[in-house]
């Protein structure tokens, strides 16, 4: 069974926004609502600038999930959290218990009245009938069912995010850690996803 | 076997089971039935038919799980340039 993630590899991001713009151009994202963002970290410092794409990291725990008053959000097989925006309310309370800010809110009327929550839907759509025009009104395009990934990470032109089942693109990441010979200590990614087998890469090794 | 062997062996396999149950993966989607995720109708991914999308070269059999993950499967390796330099 596949479980669908996302990682984006620091050391490869260039701040391009390429992600960003091929998630608002795939789903026809409103405007004033991004899915989709790049974060850079120490900006313009030589050497220790550094930046992520981030968007809905479909939680296996989701905290959006555990908030909502009305239950509007569900997993599905693939492991991608999606939400129903027919019972969304737009109240906001996922926005707060997100750790990625992924929800986002379209101003829906005067005084910042808030429309129903937006957020990345891993390019699998919502709860209405896979590739139809109402699904893509309210979700955007429905990559799985074409049986494609999310149009952010096959858009990045340096593979710094990549998309899809979480063992498969572990297994990516961990083959550019040990050719580069670091990068497994920064984000833990030896302790969580290391195999016995494989040789740790040497430490203090640059590339 | 004794009355106080029965007890340490009845504590110790429970103490195993309790604690073998911490290592099990929790099942995450909590109800599909009817073509429904917990209420929300939704359909999986693989029952749609790859000649309904354009643009796609990804194939597979229409109802078949397993030649759907496949197929993504193959597009997600694609995503290693070492597979394709070396």
């Amino acid at each position: 069974m596949a479980r669908m993630k996302f990682l984006c590899d620091a050391e490869r991001c260039i701040e391009c926004n390429g992600c960003v713009t091929a998630c608002k151009n795939e789903n026809e994202v409103p405007w004033g609502v991004n899915r989709r963002r790049v974060v850079t970290i120490n900006d313009g410092v030589v050497g220790a600038e550094k930046s992520i794409s981030v968007a809905c990291m479909h939680c296996s725990d989701a905290p959006c999930m555990a908030v909502c008053p009305v239950d509007c959000f569900y997993r599905t097989d693939e492991g991608v959290v999606l939400h129903d925006k027919d019972l969304c309310i737009g109240c906001g309370y996922c926005f707060y218990a997100c750790p990625f800010g992924a929800p986002q809110f379209p101003q829906a009327g005067a005084f910042g009245l808030r429309g129903k929550m937006d957020k990345c839907t891993f390019c699998a759509g919502g709860p209405e009938k896979d590739l139809s025009k109402e699904e893509f009104a309210k979700y955007g395009s429905n990559r799985l069912a074409q049986g494609k990934l999310p149009a952010c990470a096959e858009m990045c032109s340096t593979k710094a995010l990549l998309g899809g089942d979480g063992d498969v693109i572990a297994d990516i990441y961990r083959q550019r850690v040990l050719r580069r010979g670091k990068g497994s200590e920064v984000w833990g990614w030896g302790t969580a996803y290391g195999k016995p087998d494989q040789k740790a890469a040497p430490a203090g090794a640059k590339s | 076997m004794n009355k106080t062997g029965k007890l340490v062996l009845a504590i110790a396999a429970l103490a195993v089971a309790a604690g073998l149950s911490a290592c099990g993966e929790r099942e995450q989607v909590i109800v599909y039935k009817q073509g429904k995720y917990q209420g929300k109708p939704d359909s999986k991914p693989w029952e749609s038919d790859p000649a309904a999308s354009l643009y796609t070269s990804s194939k597979w059999t229409p109802g078949d799980k397993t030649s759907w993950e496949s197929a993504v499967r193959n597009r997600n390796l694609a995503q290693n340039e070492y597979n394709r330099v070396q």
